[in-house]
């Protein structure tokens, strides 16, 4: 589904991610871990192109975005159709309700007519617990409400997959169960999934990969039960160790 | 009644009264209209003008500047007698205005060039997740400006655009150096026939107040509307 080759990228002088390659099949959810500043954040924002990579290409499903040549906007926005981004901050529309969030992308960039697209918005609320909030503004939410809105937003519009950047890390310990509960449901689905996370339990027990990246590369890879109980790297070791304290 | 007529002979009262409704009409039929239209046109400049300097073009953004640079760096009674009188005077039919089309045009101008920073101080307030989020979604530059930041950057712009509003309204009073019959040339008019100044200056004062207090008042209502969807 997700075929990433050789994919680089600097900010300045600052190289972020060096010559990354990385494939998810279909239906497989990948949790990407390590410390801040690795690099896993710029990784999950080039599969959405909100960062563009100066080298390499991605490929999603049939589409491919060579970097080394230029890419016009509207092939970035082509290509980014096909996945859904979750957000740290949320980044929900204020200005519109619930159920205006999550309409919005079917409306404005599918051109699904109004009525149909609140029934399918209706539908994913309803599918994240939130059929009771529909017509109330972000501001009106706790923060793990506005999470799933978050997530219902992004499914709206169809994505071939879902992308989370550190969706829980913004959010008070007790209303981190509903976001992740809501993500498992996802992941049970079939939904293909990349998930930067720093909630180990889930990556244990959601993930059929993890990453640990450091400095802009991935150190190692593993099924979760090898690569947190058994690491071969000496970082990925170490940052597991820092973590459990 | 009783304390101002212990200060007011009954002529001055008459005075009052009788210049009351050509004051009167001078606001309806030129300070309302020249305010209305210059502001609607300059809100149209500015947001023109605003997009124009944060769009990354350089041309553009350089054109922008110009515009803002000249027209802030220069008092608005010069510009009113440049376009009125200067550009009457080169002997070209076309830019020959109307007072009223020449104050319009000076004013909208004017009001554009102002009105224009803030709309681009509004625009840029909005975070940064707010574009990335509607990109995330598909939309386009001009479906995330149109549908999402827009519509929040004019709340924001709210305060300060009223503030040009009124500002505006005040300002009108310069037309009259142009011939327009607004409501202070008006006042001028009738003063030099009753020799009363004072009275009939701080009616028109009066009146002015009475139309921007309705406006602050309008402007708290389209506050609180816009307010509807951020905690308070």
């Amino acid at each position: 589904m997700i075929n990433m080759n050789n994919v680089s990228k600097q900010f300045g002088d600052l190289v972020v991610l060096k010559d990354i390659s990385l494939q998810v099949e279909q239906g497989k959810v990948v949790v990407i871990i390590g410390p801040s500043g690795s690099g896993k954040t710029t990784l999950l924002r080039c599969l959405n192109v909100l960062e563009q990579p100066e080298e390499g290409s991605i490929t999603i499903d049939q589409q491919t975005l060579k970097f080394s040549k230029k890419i016009s906007k509207k092939e970035i926005r082509e290509f980014r159709k096909q996945t859904g981004m979750v957000f740290q901050t949320y980044n929900l529309f204020p200005h519109f309700t619930a159920v205006q969030n999550v309409m919005e992308g079917p409306v404005t960039v599918q051109k699904v007519a109004k009525a149909k697209a609140r029934e399918k918005a209706v539908d994913i609320l309803t599918k994240v617990g939130l059929h009771e909030k529909m017509e109330v503004y972000p501001y009106q939410l706790s923060g793990g409400q506005q999470q799933r809105v978050g997530i219902a937003r992004a499914m709206a519009i169809d994505p071939k997959v879902m992308l989370f950047d550190e969706p829980t890390s913004a959010l008070d310990p007790e209303l981190v169960g509903e976001v992740l509960q809501v993500m498992k449901k996802l992941a049970a689905e079939g939904r293909t999934m990349v998930v930067v996370t720093h909630e180990m339990s889930f990556a244990k027990e959601v993930a059929d990969e993890v990453l640990f990246m450091d400095n802009g590369m991935i150190v190692e890879r593993g099924e979760p039960s090898v690569l947190f109980e058994q690491p071969k790297e000496e970082r990925t070791k170490q940052f597991l160790n820092l973590i459990k304290q | 009644m009783f304390l101002l007529s212990s200060f007011l002979s009954s002529e001055d009262v008459t005075i009052l009264q009788d210049s009351f409704l050509p004051l009167l009409k001078g606001v309806l039929s030129y300070t309302i209209p020249l305010t209305l239209i210059s502001f609607a046109i300059g809100l149209v400049l500015a947001i023109t003008t605003a997009l124009f300097r944060i769009s990354g073009i350089k041309v553009l953004s350089g054109i922008a500047r110009v515009y803002v640079s000249i027209i802030r760096g220069t008092p608005l009674l010069v510009q009113l007698f440049i376009v009125f009188y200067g550009l009457g005077n080169l002997g070209i039919e076309a830019l020959k205005f109307e007072p009223f089309v020449g104050a319009i045009i000076a004013f909208s101008l004017n009001t554009g060039a102002y009105a224009s920073e803030t709309i681009r101080a509004s625009i840029l307030s909005i975070e940064k997740g707010q574009w990335e989020a509607s990109s995330s979604i598909g939309m386009s530059y001009l479906q995330s400006l149109r549908r999402v930041i827009l519509p929040q950057a004019t709340r924001v712009s709210v305060p300060p655009l009223s503030n040009s509003f009124i500002g505006l309204v005040k300002e009108t009073s310069l037309a009259s150096t142009i011939l327009v019959s607004e409501m202070f040339r008006k006042a001028q008019e009738i003063v030099a026939t009753t020799y009363t100044p004072l009275l009939v200056y701080v009616e028109a004062a009066a009146i002015y107040w009475v139309i921007c207090f309705l406006l602050s008042v309008l402007q708290g209502r389209i506050e609180n509307r816009m307010n509807r969807y951020v905690k308070t």
